[in-house]
């Protein structure tokens, strides 16, 4: 039997936490993904579909939310969904069970390095590193911008609690421009 | 210059990228007859209007969708903005 040792998307193995000012970054590893996309013509049952698994309406256009599991949007007739690790690592096979031929489901938790910056003036340090509008941010906005030529989700839990999802590949520069933009801020 | 998206509103131009005339939707049969002349005209001729100009416009850094911007060349006054799928839902192109 093998003895793997799993590491987050910077490399360590256990998450990292940086505080600067009044802002905290903290690298998220404990959150499973899968992308869901409507087959054409079945626009209508992916979303009921999506409902049922979320437990609640499904996510408007750049809104995130849900009860029993969360999504966010992504484009027209797209949503990431999001659950925890231990008990959803393999969401991707859980939502194709129930997808009924209506959407593609797409395993994406290891394609995603996650920040998350909590505390006061967030806007402060995002208008440094995407066009996103976070100073009216108020909780549930879903946004794809860049920052540092990156796409990246916004996913605005309150306006003291951002999510910044990444590409997996590039997290060190991703946690580079954000804890840059920490320390010009504040 | 801002381009007003239909579902997530003014969004800056940098995040888009433009991807040529909207003609460009209408792909022409590749099985008709004159499929050769059709795809010429396709690939290579355009108009190029002084006025009023329907092009193609690639939400790359945002949602990814594609939209037709409608836009007068001669002031880049932006007049229109909605989503390709629904342009071409509406002329046939979507089955």
């Amino acid at each position: 039997m093998h003895d793997l040792k799993p590491m987050t998307p910077l490399g360590q193995h256990e998450p990292v936490i940086e505080t600067h000012g009044p802002v905290t970054l903290t690298e998220v590893t404990d959150t499973a993904l899968a992308s869901v996309a409507a087959r054409l013509g079945r626009e209508a049952d992916t979303a009921a579909i999506l409902a049922s698994v979320l437990g609640s309406e499904t996510p408007a256009p750049a809104r995130h939310g849900g009860k029993t599991l969360t999504a966010f949007w992504m484009g027209p007739d797209q949503w990431m969904v999001e659950a925890p690790l231990e008990t959803h690592e393999d969401l991707a096979a859980q939502l194709a069970a129930t997808s009924e031929g209506a959407m593609s489901v797409t395993e994406q938790t290891d394609a995603w390095c996650r920040f998350d910056l909590s505390g006061e003036r967030l806007a402060d340090v995002f208008e440094r590193l995407c066009s996103a509008n976070t100073r009216a941010f108020t909780g549930g906005e879903a946004v794809r911008t860049a920052i540092e030529h990156l796409g990246c989700f916004l996913l605005c839990r309150t306006p003291a609690h951002i999510s910044v999802l990444g590409p997996r590949s590039a997290a060190n520069s991703l946690h580079h421009a954000l804890l840059t933009a920490m320390r010009s801020a504040h | 210059m801002l381009i007003d998206h239909p579902l997530l509103g003014p969004r800056d131009a940098s995040e888009f990228v433009y991807k040529g005339d909207a003609s460009l939707i209408n792909r022409p049969d590749w099985q008709a007859e004159d499929a050769l002349a059709k795809f010429i005209d396709y690939g290579y001729l355009r108009d190029n209007p002084a006025s009023d100009h329907r092009e193609l416009w690639f939400h790359e850094q945002g949602d990814r969708s594609w939209l037709v911007v409608t836009r007068d060349t001669t002031t880049h006054e932006i007049k229109s903005v909605e989503l390709a799928r629904d342009v071409a839902r509406r002329e046939g192109r979507s089955k």
